[in-house]
């Protein structure tokens, strides 16, 4: 947790907001950005826990979350680090627990506990004993082999029942080897050795995770990285049966948020990167584009080099790159077009922003130029002051404490887990390049007159399909990490989209944009269902913000109403649902020429669309099926 | 009991993660401070408290000495110990 900030007044602060009668959620997020022992965190927990006495917080950045710990040993102490985990993104989960050993009785008992408390997302915790029991040296290669059988099949049978009949997302975590090898360096030839067979059934469980659409937690991968003791204690296991020592919580609690994160898309996007000190050593303004530090040839070249090969290698899989840097443009432009020994060249930067102004009035012009939020930046910055500054100005961009030798940053990056995600799209893949687009279309945006010359020029397709097997990786991640452009923020599951698919009444679209710079990929979604009297309702409309006022929107609705008329709709009814994220399109339905026909206290509106006499608006977007 | 300064540096920091254990501000250790005296210090709370104190003084408190532990004195004592130690 070493990229957490110390807060020095921490338990001052608690204990001010214990007193006060204020809301205590959005202090306590700021709390929970702090670098907390298990012992803080649950105080903190505790706090949260009390006022907020089994309600919701009114604004968070996600649905709340309803998370199903089930295991068969002590997962108390893990409740309070794994709510102060999410609460540090700003994501309200509530916790619960099977009684002890009982996780199969309540998986299929319809009266349990668990079925009661309504999950949306189950986490199997198993300790390693647990499955391993009744494994033992003596074991012919057969007998293990059966043994490792039976155990998956366990798995994939609770894995099934909790995403079948619970319908519930469903995490794994990988198991701890947490017992003493019995060979040594070749433990696996012991065909019955629990060390060897924790081994192979963590290496069974990717592909069988994949193929029944789970999610792992990689515990053992953490446990490598930090060595078991950090993880596990023999002596706590044997007085209180905690697998995970109460010391590894809050690291734990880390790793489930993440999860928890990600699915919400609200995993971060974008590494904004300082520049002097940060991807070079030196100072590029006083030292000169030959004076900076960077490449072979050096300790301390070398350390910034693997910086920035970190850095390309998360922009290559999807990851957003922007520049923050207090220098004059040329200076700072200069390594990235004309230092052979660079590894980020201008066109892996999305954003590029050098000039004198303070460092957070910058982040926000990053934000708003790559219209992402401003919670989906990192900000990796050397200077001390910076950092507070943009910690005090900014405090929900994450701003990791850095190593001063630049060896150590990309470990650091790594297990900050900012940009931990569940998969990867042709999209992900192909975003530094829509962005280096973008900057073309920006590029003849400025060239053109006009808007109307600017869009004609822009020779627009969109290109539409029905739902469909190929596309409902993007479908799904779309649905669940739009945030901004979304009017009911529903989020859906591969079997909720494969439902839809099914669905003679539902309408389910995904909508390709190209245009003359290349494919901006998937950027809306609609989701329609018929309903009587020639309704059909609009439950999910989303679009990617990058594609905004380029006459989308509008050519979009064109399409629906065409397809609706097809189904025998008379009218479109849609609905604006307001979270703390998505007010830009409040009035969306407005601009399209809906009528409000109900609104409620908390903003949300309904608006209907006859579509007797309805005139589609005028575009530069050729539409065509896929 | 009179203390040394050793115990005094002890029950200061004691007290410290008592009173972030427990959540309060007011807590008065004394030797025969136990769990029946003070509301919520439960077997799980009895491990974060262990758990605060073997990070607290770096020192790591074995299976017998804390099944040995009574009280508050009972614990300051074994810490002395380890302390002393090294």
């Amino acid at each position: 947790m070493r990229w957490l900030p110390e807060q020095p007044e921490w338990r001052a602060h608690l204990r001010t907001l214990a007193r006060s009668t204020d809301e205590v959620w959005p202090q306590a997020v700021r709390l929970a950005g702090a670098r907390l022992d298990f012992t803080r965190t649950n105080a903190l927990d505790a706090l949260v826990q009390e006022r907020l006495a089994g309600g919701a917080p009114p604004v968070t950045a996600a649905s709340p979350v309803r998370l199903a710990l089930l295991g068969s040993a002590t997962l108390a102490h893990l409740h309070a680090p794994v709510r102060v985990a999410t609460l540090r993104r700003n994501i309200f989960v509530s916790t619960y627990e099977n009684a002890y050993g009982q996780y199969q009785q309540e998986l299929l008992n319809p009266a349990s506990g668990l079925r009661g408390f309504r999950p949306d997302t189950v986490l199997f915790a198993f300790d390693s004993g647990h499955l391993v029991r009744g494994v033992h040296a003596a074991m012919s290669p057969d007998e293990a082999a059966a043994a490792l059988e039976d155990v998956t099949s366990l798995l994939v049978r609770c894995w099934r029942a909790a995403r079948d009949e619970l319908k519930c997302v469903v995490l794994q975590q990988t198991l701890l080897d947490s017992f003493p090898r019995l060979m040594g360096g070749n433990e696996h030839r012991l065909a019955g050795s629990r060390s060897a067979f924790v081994a192979r059934l963590n290496a069974a469980l990717p592909a069988l995770a994949d193929a029944e659409g789970v999610h792992l937690l990689a515990l053992d991968h953490a446990a490598a990285r930090d060595g078991l003791a950090a993880w596990h204690d023999p002596a706590l296991w044997h007085r209180a049966k905690q697998e995970v020592s109460p010391a590894a919580g809050p690291a734990y609690g880390e790793l489930v948020a993440r999860i928890v994160a990600a699915r919400l898309g609200r995993s971060y996007k974008c590494l904004v990167l300082d520049l002097d000190n940060t991807l070079w050593g030196g100072v590029v303004g006083d030292d000169g584009l030959e004076g900076i530090v960077i490449g072979q040839g050096s300790p301390l070249g070398e350390g910034f080099v693997a910086v920035q090969e970190y850095a390309k290698e998360l922009a290559r899989r999807g990851v957003i790159l922007a520049v923050c840097s207090k220098n004059d443009m040329a200076n700072a432009l200069a390594p990235f077009e004309r230092h052979p020994d660079m590894v980020l060249r201008r066109g892996d930067i999305a954003c590029f922003r050098a000039n004198w102004d303070d460092k957070a009035a910058n982040i926000r012009a990053i934000a708003a130029e790559l219209n992402i939020g401003l919670d989906s930046l990192v900000f990796l910055d050397d200077n001390p002051f910076e950092r507070e500054l943009v910690r005090g100005a900014l405090p929900m961009v994450a701003v990791p404490e850095v190593a001063d030798d630049p060896a150590l940053v990309p470990a650091l990056l790594a297990d900050a887990g900012y940009f931990e995600s569940l998969g990867i799209t042709d999209e992900d893949l192909a975003r530094t390049a829509q962005y280096q687009q973008n900057l073309a279309r920006e590029t003849l945006r400025a060239d053109a007159t006009d808007l109307d010359a600017y869009l004609r020029g822009l020779e627009m397709r969109m290109v539409w399909r029905r739902f469909d097997r190929v596309g409902v990786a993007r479908i799904v991640q779309l649905i669940n990490k739009t945030n901004q452009f979304n009017l009911t923020t529903r989020r859906y599951t591969e079997a909720d989209v494969a439902a839809i698919m099914a669905d003679q009444d539902a309408l389910g679209i995904q909508i390709r944009l190209l245009d003359r710079f290349g494919d901006n990929g998937i950027i809306a979604i609609v989701i329609g269902r018929r309903q009587p009297k020639g309704i059909v309702r609009l439950d999910t409309w989303l679009m990617s913000c990058r594609v905004l006022g380029r006459q989308v929107e509008a050519a979009t609705l064109n399409l629906v109403v065409a397809l609706a008329r097809q189904m025998g709709a008379r009218r479109l009814v849609g609905d604006y649902i307001p979270t703390s994220r998505n007010a830009m399109v409040r009035d969306h339905y407005d601009r399209l020429g809906f009528t409000v026909i109900a609104r409620a206290d908390d903003g949300a509106s309904r608006s209907e669309l006859e579509l007797d006499g309805f005139v589609p608006a005028p575009t530069f977007i050729a539409i065509s099926e896929d | 009991m009179p203390h040394s300064a050793d115990q005094d540096k002890i029950y200061a920091a004691l007290t410290e993660i008592f009173n972030d254990v427990f959540m309060r501000d007011d807590m008065r250790l004394t030797p025969e401070l136990s769990a029946k005296d003070v509301p919520g210090w439960d077997s799980f709370k009895q491990i974060e408290i262990m758990v605060s104190v073997e990070e607290r003084f770096a020192i790591k408190l074995n299976t017998r000495e804390i099944d040995s532990l009574k009280c508050v004195g009972d614990l300051a004592c074994v810490i002395g110990a380890k302390v002393a130690k090294g």
